[in-house]
């Protein structure tokens, strides 16, 4: 009975939109499966995050106010009165660092596979560019609830821009709307949040999507040189799919527990008269740029350290964002080391940055 | 497998994944409906109609967190300063007698514009500006 | 003239201009300089180095152009000693100790001279000063008493508003005890030579020594400057009352007030003491340790039973603010929201204030009415407290169930996974 009115559906469906190739992507896609496999989560591991995002970021929208005058106020409102408020909140922020980290975790595990060669250049510049919105997501985002610390981090965080040359004093007053941080900073900053970014975002997410769901999943090198009897797969439904399920639930418990026993703290009212508190820091994320630019000399060549430092910064992104039409050797062998080798630095440069900015 | 383990399995699926989805849904719904409270709107507030003051010259209100002292001089127009005593945080009164602004806790005085004029309170009070729309008052932060 | 030159000439003459303003600028400079080496005065004397003891150039006097011609007389453009010095010119020299007074009166007595400097001048301080017992006891010739330069220094006169001044009023115990501390002197006259002393451990003295509460009183706040005397037995509630209006006032209008007067008690002081008053504590109200009301009244008195409820009274809420204080920090740490608390304990404090003012009213109703607004209060903010702590636990039991659930549900997934893997 029920099976057949399912597949009425299903024909009534298919008759006003063509059903079959997503039903042989649904029945011919498959996994592989080998000592890296655990990799292939990470990319849906962060789909979930940000569906949660949005989610919980909706949620916020239907209290939260901008402005000087009611920012603040406005997230106080929600973590103490409305019900629930203190986890859609708790959710918001947690999310949005978790997501932060896994992207990262994505990338770096396709980069090591060497999963962003022919023909997944464009999933990989795709998927970049997300990651530079997602931290912007995290950039904007912070200064929203208007206290202290995201006043003055924003403020830092915007003067680092300034200083890149001939355009950066123009992006920092756009981006502020003005010469300081004030409440037209927090109006653009809402605006680049809630509006201008998911929209970026949707458009990257759904060509990233398509990409990957068009070409499979992408098959290291040792896995491909095996005989094709000795290649293990599963299907990508059901099993696949209940699989990055199970993992979304899991995930799901750690951000409770995170919420309830790690809560964010709202901090005091920004003050744009106040001294700046001590220990002003940038989300974790940022650190290791905030601690490169704190570390360079003040001089470097003929230019300024800082302005040194970002074009530096500038360059590794182009850098990386072409990285799978650079070819740094004819030798296969030789590319692939250093490839490997680039991104061995990068890691440990992130890391030990981020932890020295931490400790130190 | 056996048919029975796998109808068992799936409705524990089934119940689970009912469970789960109203364990989100139930917050999401309550979060959604408005606290009863009154949203706090701490850049300004509205005290009532000028007719309220007809036969008073002051009244305390709670604007956020802080009490203000809402005045209303011979010439019919309003005055507001926060009701905090600058001395020791006691809420302070108006006296009608000496046209002055009393704390009972120490016996700080203040003049109408707030001024500590004798006793112990090191700082004059803070003012809040009034504005009459349509009759009605509408106290609100100099801050912002 | 074709425009090029114009412009240059324009130039010109802007530059030149701006060069006779900056010369003009240092010669006015240099006329201000040399000024006060015209001084024939006091050139000489510090050429022959006969300048007055603790001589200051920051004094008020030098500082407003007046110099030592202005007050001792002569003719100060003068180098020749004979004619700068001589009575013709008005040279009246150092005064003696009984004319100090006068002396300053010449100027800071007459209004017309004082009014260039500040229009609401007081110019009261010489007579002022002769109905104190200073300016009395000068007046028969006695020497060991303060005058003028006694408490303001002769040559290096700063206003009171001065951190450096000795009438600057953290300073003023200082200055005060340079002769009240000084127990010789002092038991010439019978008179204790420990009042700084007790002054520095009270709680005014910490306020104005320590905590540099500037508002706090000095010496000369309760007994006056210039017209310097002992509060009399009956002002000396006038005296405190001036800062503590309304423990006066309550004490004046109290069943009390007429006994202590007859039997000259003197109000305040009989429980606050004088010099040495302590910060005021319940404990003063407790029959079993205090001596404050049980002086007087014995036990089964009146009064005797109204300390005692005003003990009890105070006690309660006193610990009832602490513990709800203390629950509103808990509250905060265990983060969740205590604004509506702390709102409520703003009324607790000010009902705990209120009725130890109240105390001095003697009334057990008033007290006991007062206090039991506060510990209303007090409920109210512990029932909010209460709703928190259940939210708080509540949220841990939401998320218990759900965690169950999830757990439950990622377990059924896994094992439909394991069997679809087989």
């Amino acid at each position: 009975m029920e099976k057949n009115k399912l597949q009425n559906i299903e024909n009534w469906l298919d008759e006003r939109f063509d059903l079959t190739p997503i039903k042989k992507l649904i029945t011919h896609k498959k996994v592989p499966i080998h000592n890296h496999s655990v990799w292939y989560y990470m990319g849906g591991i962060s789909l979930f995050l940000f569906i949660v995002q949005v989610l919980s970021g909706l949620l916020l929208l239907m209290y939260y106010i901008p402005g000087e005058d009611n920012a603040y106020e406005s997230v106080q409102f929600i973590v103490t009165k409305v019900d629930f408020g203190w986890l859609v909140r708790n959710i918001h922020s947690w999310s949005a660092n978790m997501m932060v980290f896994f992207v990262f975790l994505h990338m770096f595990s396709v980069f090591f596979t060497k999963a962003f060669k022919k023909p997944r250049e464009l999933t990989w510049v795709s998927g970049f560019l997300l990651l530079l919105l997602a931290l912007g997501f995290g950039f904007s985002g912070y200064l929203l609830p208007w206290n202290e610390l995201a006043f003055f981090a924003t403020k830092v965080g915007t003067d680092i821009v300034g200083v890149v040359p001939f355009i950066g004093d123009a992006i920092k007053v756009v981006l502020r709307g003005g010469d300081d941080v004030t409440g037209a900073t927090l109006s653009r900053f809402f605006g680049i949040h809630v509006a201008i970014l998911p929209a970026l975002f949707s458009v990257f997410l759904v060509i990233h999507l398509i990409f990957v769901q068009k070409q499979g999943m992408s098959e290291p090198e040792h896995f491909e040189k095996l005989d094709e009897s000795k290649k293990k797969y599963i299907p990508f439904f059901p099993n696949f799919v209940l699989q990055d399920a199970l993992l979304w639930i899991i995930v799901l418990i750690i951000l409770l527990s995170l919420t309830l026993f790690f809560p964010w703290e709202l901090g005091l009212k920004a003050d744009a008269l106040a001294s700046a508190p001590i220990g002003i820091k940038p989300e974790w994320y940022f650190m290791f740029m905030f601690e490169t630019l704190k570390l360079l000399p003040a001089n470097i060549l003929f230019i300024e350290g800082e302005v040194f430092g970002i074009l530096a910064f500038g360059l590794a992104g182009v850098i990386w964002l072409f990285i799978p039409f650079i070819n740094f050797s004819k030798k296969k062998e030789l590319n692939n080391k250093i490839i490997r080798w680039i991104g061995i630095f990068a890691i440990l440069y992130i890391v030990i940055f981020t932890i020295k900015g931490y400790l130190i | 497998m056996g048919t029975n383990r796998r109808k068992f399995l799936n409705s524990l699926l089934g119940i689970g994944g009912i469970g789960a989805l109203s364990a989100i849904i139930y917050p999401i719904m309550s979060y959604l409906v408005p606290p009863k409270i009154a949203e706090v709107k701490v850049n300004s507030l509205k005290v009532g109609p000028v007719s309220d003051f007809a036969n008073i010259n002051s009244k305390i209100v709670k604007f956020g967190r802080t009490p203000v002292i809402l005045l209303k001089d011979n010439q019919g127009n309003f005055k507001a300063l926060s009701a905090t005593c600058t001395h020791l945080d006691c809420i302070v009164q108006f006296d009608n007698e000496q046209q002055q602004i009393l704390c009972a806790c120490h016996g700080g005085r203040y003049d109408l514009t707030g001024k500590n004029v004798s006793g112990p309170p090191p700082k004059p009070l803070k003012e809040f500006n009034v504005n009459i729309i349509d009759n009605e008052i509408r106290i609100t932060s100099q801050e912002a | 003239m074709n425009i090029n030159t114009k412009f240059i000439c324009n130039i010109f003459a802007i530059v030149l201009v701006f060069t006779a303003i900056t010369f003009a600028n240092d010669n006015l400079q240099s006329a201000q300089n040399s000024k006060k080496y015209t001084d024939e005065c006091i050139k000489c004397h510090s050429e022959n180095d006969m300048m007055p003891e603790h001589f200051s150039e920051n004094d008020i006097h030098l500082q407003n152009g007046l110099s030592c011609a202005g007050c001792h007389g002569g003719l100060s453009t003068s180098a020749d000693e004979e004619i700068a010095m001589s009575k013709k010119n008005g040279f009246v020299g150092v005064p003696t100790k009984k004319e100090i007074p006068n002396f300053c009166g010449k100027c800071h007595s007459d209004i017309s001279k004082m009014q260039v400097f500040q229009a609401r001048i007081s110019t009261d301080q010489v007579s002022q000063y002769y109905i104190s017992k200073h300016g009395m006891q000068l007046k028969i010739g006695n020497k060991d008493v303060a005058t003028c330069i006694d408490c303001h220094t002769s040559h290096s006169i700063l206003p009171a508003s001065d951190t450096r001044s000795t009438v600057y009023a953290a300073n003023i115990p200082n200055t005060c005890n340079n002769c009240h501390g000084n127990s010789d002197l002092m038991n010439k006259y019978n008179l204790k030579s420990n009042q700084v002393e007790e002054y520095s451990k009270g709680v005014h003295g910490i306020a104005l020594l320590e905590k540099h509460d500037n508002s706090a009183p000095a010496c000369n706040d309760c007994h006056g400057n210039h017209g310097a005397a002992p509060p009399g037995v009956k002002s000396i509630s006038h005296i405190c009352g001036s800062c503590h209006v309304n423990n006066m006032n309550f004490f004046n209008n109290s069943n009390m007030a007429e006994p202590f007067a007859g039997l000259e008690i003197k109000a305040c002081e009989q429980c606050h003491g004088n010099h040495l008053i302590a910060k005021p504590s319940d404990e003063m109200l407790n029959v079993k340790t205090s001596t404050t009301c049980t002086e007087c009244h014995d036990k089964g008195e009146d009064g005797y039973i109204a300390s005692e409820m005003f003990y009890e009274k105070l006690t309660q809420l006193s610990e009832l603010y602490d513990s709800t204080k203390a629950m509103s920090e808990k509250i905060a740490i265990i983060g969740m929201n205590n604004i509506e608390i702390e709102y409520e304990l703003k009324n607790v404090k000010q009902a705990l204030i209120q009725s130890r003012t109240l105390v001095h009213t003697f009334d057990t109703s008033k007290v006991v009415g007062r206090t039991n607004e506060g510990v209303l209060a007090s409920l109210n903010a512990l029932k909010l407290a209460d709703h928190e702590i259940e939210e708080h636990d509540n949220r841990r039991i939401g998320y218990g169930i759900s965690t169950l659930i999830l757990i439950l549900l990622a377990g059924a997934l896994y094992l439909k996974i394991k069997g679809l893997n087989t």
